[in-house]
């Protein structure tokens, strides 16, 4: 009995989320009367490319949480990461340089900015022996500021309209029934009805963050990098009397961390053709969200980058499936931030499980 | 006369006014036990961290494999050999036996001529079932992480961590402290098995019974001062305790005169 609780303790999150999206299959039809279907490729496209900018603050969140730390900043950091790639990239534009490289100057100055910011709380945290928690919050009010400096407290628009291709393409379409067929990599000229029987498959933007996962779980759980980043979330002492290099890799966490948060700045700018400052801020608390239900420990030294995965494919369906229900969009914080408490209990009982085995083998 | 591995020499370390260790000389041999023993507040911990480099001993000399040292950093006396296990051990409980011998000094394989490394699992989990083989450590399973692991299993992990870094002298710090007795008796045994295979071993302790369970010499402290130095077998639990309470006293004729009896004694 004990080892069942401890195994469905530790595979609950894959069994919500299929059987939450059973439940949406099944209701989502009935509820409005076969006129909705929740199983569509639309719709599976729908939550990818919702959850990228959550899922990229949960990534680094991710290390940051597992080496016993937090980073308040993420959300305001992406949204200095949008206005300023979307202002570099409409400087370089209007100076004369084609598309591509003004994509990736703007790139650069997201990424960069986003950077140099983790570097800055990673350097606080690490060398002044500041909380993590203080110097994030600190440095998320200092970059809100920027931003809407940055800005001029307005959407950066004037960005090359050609840029939407980058941010909205993708790999396949797919055009149901007669005159329809595939098409690879560019978009159809097509309007009217067979536009609106049109599927959009794998646009660019999920397919780099697909790449950033894998990255994230390579670097997580094959290298050394992953390694001390666990072992310093386990416990600090052992890491620095182990000789891990301990400030040096808490100051790469909170870079990583910055760093995504930047990505996910760019890619909203690409997506929407302008930079926004107030874009990241409300997504901070939903990619911590994602995190917690994925299973990573907010003492430290456990968690999974497939965890955070399914937490932003569980707070995603949620939404959507809650929304096609008809559902007052209301509930849907009701309903996450239940399954929040929710996750953080099971992982409790099984911490409680393992603790008595232990002493058990104590005596 | 071979030449002792460690040798310690006229060691003081003050703390301010206080003198936490005063003019201590001791020397290990290859393949002993030596039980260091005192009361709280006696210096031991301070003496043993003058050894490993965490204290830098304002005074004396130490030697070691027979030049003289200094080191700086608990590392620095780590890659000469000098291992100290201190009571919390030094693991990380979230990570498996494999994942904490080769804690901060992970093996790892080259892919695409060395652009990416990814650690070498394989390889640390053959080197870490060797090492416990060779220790006649035998746990369950090597892939679960060790908060899993009795707190006797844990000092293993750790015993056999500083076995496998090439240790050749084991300091441990109270090292039978919060187990339980069969765990205790395991952990001796696994002292006594370090001897036969050569590496010497300083035990910190104020546990009587277990020192004479396996220590060769028996050096005690007494108020930063080492007061008596005897063979195991030359003793008695009677005569240590008169020296550890400062009844007796060997050696306040060898120039170490009573100055830290005016000191204040930490509390």
């Amino acid at each position: 009995m004990q080892r069942f609780v401890l195994f469905a303790s530790r595979i609950w999150a894959w069994l919500f989320l299929t059987l939450m999206m059973l439940f949406f299959v099944v209701a989502v039809p009935l509820a409005s009367g076969g006129a909705v279907n929740f199983l569509t490729i639309r719709n599976s496209q729908n939550i990818l490319v919702a959850i990228i900018p959550v899922l990229l603050l949960g990534l680094g969140q991710t290390f940051v949480i597992i080496g016993a730390g937090i980073d308040l900043s993420v959300g305001w950091v992406m949204s200095l990461a949008s206005v300023l790639s979307a202002l570099a990239l409409r400087f370089a534009f209007n100076g004369g340089l084609p598309l591509f490289p003004s994509v990736l100057i703007g790139l650069i100055a997201g990424v960069g900015a986003a950077a140099v910011v983790g570097s800055v709380n990673g350097a606080i945290i690490a060398k002044l022996k500041v909380p993590a928690f203080i110097v994030t919050l600190g440095t998320s009010f200092i970059v809100r500021g920027i931003a809407y400096l940055m800005s001029e407290n307005t959407t950066v628009i004037g960005l090359p309209a050609d840029i939407r291709a980058y941010g909205n393409d993708a790999l396949i379409y797919y055009i149901r029934g007669e005159d329809g067929g595939l098409y690879f990599l560019k978009r159809p000229d097509v309007s009217g009805d067979l536009l609106r029987r049109m599927d959009i498959i794998l646009p660019y933007p999920v397919i780099v963050t697909a790449c950033i996962v894998a990255c994230a779980m390579f670097l997580l759980h094959k290298t050394q990098f992953g390694r001390h980043t666990y072992a310093i979330g386990g416990g600090m002492e052992a890491a620095v009397r182990t000789g891990i290099p301990v400030d040096r890799h808490t100051i790469k966490l909170y870079i990583l961390s910055a760093s995504t948060a930047g990505v996910a700045g760019f890619l909203s700018t690409l997506r929407f053709t302008a930079g926004s400052a107030v874009i990241g801020d409300p997504l901070l608390l939903s990619s911590i969200a994602a995190v917690i239900i994925g299973g990573v420990s907010l003492f430290g030294g456990a968690g999974t980058v497939i965890g955070t995965v399914i937490g932003a494919l569980i707070i995603a369906i949620l939404t959507t499936g809650l929304v096609m229900l008809n559902v007052e969009a209301f509930w849907q914080f009701i309903v996450v931030g239940t399954v929040v408490i929710v996750a953080v209990l099971i992982d409790q009982s099984r911490d409680l499980i393992t603790g008595r085995q232990r002493r058990n083998a104590a005596t | 006369m071979i030449e002792p591995l460690l040798s310690v020499r006229n060691m003081t370390k003050r703390f301010g006014g206080l003198v936490a260790v005063n003019n201590v000389s001791f020397a290990i041999n290859r393949g002993e036990v030596v039980g260091l023993l005192g009361d709280n507040g006696a210096g031991k911990s301070t003496l043993i961290k003058c050894i490993s480099g965490v204290h830098h001993a304002d005074e004396g000399e130490i030697f070691f494999d027979g030049k003289p040292v200094r080191f700086s950093h608990p590392i620095d006396a780590r890659r000469h050999g000098v291992e100290t296990i201190y009571q919390d051990l030094a693991l990380a409980n979230n990570l498996d036996v494999g994942a904490n011998i080769f804690l901060g000094r992970e093996v790892k394989k080259n892919h695409f001529g060395g652009v990416i490394k990814t650690l070498d699992e394989r390889h640390m989990l053959r080197e870490s079932r060797q090492t416990l083989d060779f220790l006649q450590i035998h746990f369950p399973t090597l892939t679960e992480p060790i908060e899993s692991l009795s707190g006797g299993q844990r000092q293993a992990v750790a015993i056999a961590r500083a076995v496998y870094w090439d240790a050749k002298l084991m300091i441990m710090d109270e090292p039978t402290n919060n187990l339980g007795v069969p765990e205790q008796r395991k952990v001796l045994d696994l002292i006594r098995r370090l001897r036969e295979r050569g590496v010497p071993v300083i035990l910190i302790t104020h546990i009587l019974p277990d020192a004479f369970a396996v220590a060769d010499r028996l050096i005690v402290m007494h108020r930063g001062r080492k007061v008596a130095e005897k063979a195991t077998a030359g003793t008695n639990t009677e005569e240590l305790i008169r020296y550890m309470v400062g009844a007796s006293d060997d050696m306040s004729e060898d120039g170490a005169l009573s100055a830290t009896r005016e000191t204040p004694s930490p509390q």
